[in-house]
C-alpha cells in the first residue's frame, strides 16, 4: 500500500437548487489502498460526497482531484438496486453490457465476481429470489467485476438484520485484503466504521463538513476477536465522543 | 374442495341458474320469441347461424386487432417520446387527453363520413385503445429506480441502453397492463362504429349483424350474436392476461404465486 493520495476533495462545497446547502468547505485526502468511512448523522452529506466523487453530482464549489488520473469506479448504493427482470448473473454483467462488450468474453469475470462474494450457485436465480444479505452480495459483485480503482460504497449494509450486517463486514474485509482497492464507506454506525475502517471522517451535519479525522492503527486480518476485544470498545468510544461532539457542532439534532 | 375447483365451479354454478330461471320465465309467462327467446331458441340460431355469426366475428375481430396492434404500437411510441423529449409530451399531451375523453360514439358518425366503413371502424378501435397504451407506457417509463439510473450514468450508458436496458424492460408491468385495457377497448370501439353505420353501412361485422337482426325482429340471432360477441371479448382478456403472465412470471411481484 502507497501513502501517494488516489483522490484529493479540496473545499467542495454544494448548494442544492431548493437552497439547502448540503456540504461546506469539505477537504479530504484518500490514499491509494485505503480504507476510510465516512461517519455521520444522516442528512450530514455523506452520501453527496460520494455521488460527487462519483460523478454522479456536480459541486457548487471547489475542486475533486484525481493526481494520478480518474480510474474506474464501482458503487454500491443503500438498497441493492439489482434490475428484477435479469438473473444475478446478467445484473453482474451489466458494466460489460453497457461497454459494448460480448457475453463470452465478460463471462469468466462475471463466474469470478460471484465467486469472491459467495454467490457462485445462484447465477441463474432472478433477484426476488434471493434473500436481503444475497441481493447486497449480488450488487457488490457488480460493482467489483470490472476491477475498479475505487470502490463507493454508500450505507450498504445499514437495511441489513446485525448477523447479517457482520457476516458481510467480514466478507467485506476479506475482499478488500485480497484486492487492495480504495474503498470509501459511507456509515452511520460507529461500530461498523471502527471495525472496517484504517482511518474514520467525522462529519458535521448542516452543512456537511469535516469535523474530525481519527486513524484505527489496528492491523487486519480483523475477525470477531477484534470485534470483542478492549482495543475495539476503546475506539468506539473514542469515535462515538468525536460523533457526539460533531453533533454538537451542527445547529440542529 | 380445493380453492381452484371452486373457482371454476361456482361461476358455471350461476350461469345455470340464470339461464334455468331464463328458461322457466320464457315458458310460464309464455313469451313470445320475437320478445324474448329462450336459451335453448337462442343456442339452436347460434347452431344454425354459425356460419354467417362466424364470416361477421372475424370482420369484427380483424379491424380489432389491426386497431389494437396500431395503438399499441403507437402508445408505446409516443410514450417513448414523451419521455425522451420533454417538448414532444407538453405539445401532444392535452390532445391525448381530448381524445380520450370524448366519447367515441360522439366521434363515429364524424369518422363514418370523411372514411370509408373498415377505414372508419379501424380508427374507433385505434382512438379508444391508444389512450390506455400511451398513459402506463408513460408512468412506466417515468418511475425507473433513480438509483438504477445512476448506475447507468456512471458505466456512462448512452440514451438508447438506458431506454433498451433500463426503462423498457422496467416500463413492461405497466406497458401490458395498458394493453390488457386496450384490448377489451379496441372490440368496444370496433363495436360502437360498427353500430354508428349500422343499416347504411355495406359491412358484415358483428356488431351491424345485431342491428340488422333488431330491424328485422330476429331476436333470437340478436342474442346470438352479442353471446359470440362477449366470447370473443372475453378471449382477448384472456389472450392478454396469459401474455402479460408469461412475460412477467420470472420476476415480477404481480405475477408470482406465494404459498400463504
Amino acid at each position: 500500500m502507497s501513502d501517494r493520495p488516489a483522490i484529493s476533495l479540496h473545499k467542495i462545497g454544494k448548494t442544492f437548487n431548493r437552497g439547502v446547502r448540503a456540504l461546506d468547505d469539505v477537504n479530504l485526502d484518500v490514499r491509494e489502498g485505503e480504507f476510510v468511512s465516512l461517519l455521520g448523522p444522516s442528512g450530514c452529506g455523506k452520501s453527496t460526497v460520494l455521488r460527487i466523487i462519483a460523478g454522479l453530482s456536480t459541486p457548487t464549489g471547489g475542486t475533486v482531484d484525481w493526481p494520478h488520473g480518474a480510474g474506474k469506479i464501482g458503487f454500491v448504493f443503500q438498497e441493492p438496486t439489482l434490475m428484477p427482470w435479469a438473473t444475478v448473473a446478467g445484473n453482474v454483467r451489466l458494466p460489460f453490457k453497457l461497454a459494448g462488450a460480448d457475453k463470452a468474453s465478460s463471462r469468466h469475470l462475471v463466474e469470478q465476481s460471484l465467486e469472491r462474494v459467495g454467490l457462485a450457485e445462484f447465477a441463474d436465480a432472478f433477484p426476488r429470489e434471493l434473500s436481503g444479505g444475497m441481493k447486497m452480495r449480488a450488487s457488490i459483485a457488480r460493482a467489483l467485476v470490472t476491477e475498479p480503482q475505487l470502490l463507493l460504497m454508500d450505507e450498504p449494509f445499514a437495511a441489513l438484520d446485525e448477523i447479517t450486517r457482520f457476516k458481510l463486514n467480514n466478507d467485506l474485509l476479506s475482499v478488500w485484503q485480497e484486492l487492495r482497492r480504495t474503498v470509501i464507506f459511507v456509515t452511520h454506525s460507529v461500530f461498523e466504521s471502527v471495525y472496517l475502517s484504517q482511518r474514520i471522517v467525522v462529519m458535521t451535519p448542516r452543512p456537511g463538513s469535516v469535523f474530525t479525522e481519527i486513524e484505527i492503527p489496528e492491523p487486519y486480518p480483523r475477525n470477531e476477536g477484534f470485534r470483542t476485544s478492549p482495543e475495539y470498545a476503546g475506539f468506539c468510544r473514542q469515535v462515538a465522543q468525536a460523533l457526539a461532539e460533531a453533533m454538537a457542532r451542527g445547529a440542529l439534532p | 374442495m380445493s380453492e381452484r375447483t371452486l373457482r371454476v365451479l361456482l361461476p358455471i354454478l350461476v350461469l345455470a341458474l340464470v339461464v334455468l330461471c331464463w328458461h322457466l320465465i320464457v315458458r310460464i309467462f309464455a313469451i313470445p320469441q320475437f320478445v324474448l327467446p329462450g336459451p335453448a331458441v337462442v343456442a339452436a340460431t347460434l347452431i344454425a347461424d354459425f356460419e354467417l355469426l362466424w364470416r361477421s366475428l372475424l370482420v369484427t375481430l380483424t379491424l380489432t386487432f389491426e386497431g389494437f396492434l396500431l395503438a399499441a404500437i403507437g402508445g408505446v411510441a409516443l410514450a417513448i417520446a414523451f419521455n425522451q423529449w420533454r417538448t414532444v409530451e407538453y405539445s401532444f399531451y392535452p390532445y391525448a387527453v381530448i381524445l380520450q375523453v370524448t366519447p367515441i360514439v360522439a366521434i363515429a358518425p364524424l369518422l363514418l363520413i370523411y372514411l370509408p366503413q373498415p377505414l372508419a371502424v379501424l380508427a374507433c378501435a385505434w382512438i379508444v385503445a391508444f389512450f390506455p397504451v400511451l398513459a402506463s407506457t408513460t408512468l412506466g417509463l417515468n418511475s425507473v429506480d433513480h438509483n438504477l439510473l445512476a448506475l447507468f450514468e456512471l458505466y456512462k450508458a448512452s440514451g438508447w441502453q438506458v431506454l433498451w436496458n433500463l426503462k423498457l424492460p422496467a416500463a413492461l408491468p405497466q406497458m401490458l397492463t395498458g394493453l390488457r385495457i386496450a384490448g377489451g377497448l379496441s372490440l368496444i370501439g370496433a363495436v360502437v362504429a360498427e353500430i354508428a353505420a349500422g343499416s347504411a353501412g355495406a359491412g358484415s361485422g358483428l356488431a351491424y349483424r345485431i342491428v340488422e337482426s333488431g330491424y328485422r325482429l330476429n331476436i333470437p340471432r340478436m342474442f346470438a350474436a352479442l353471446f359470440v360477441l362477449s366470447l370473443a371479448g372475453v378471449a382477448i382478456f384472456f389472450v392478454l392476461s396469459a401474455i402479460s403472465y408469461l412475460a412477467l412470471r420470472r420476476w415480477h411481484e404481480s405475477a408470482i404465486d406465494r404459498e400463504r
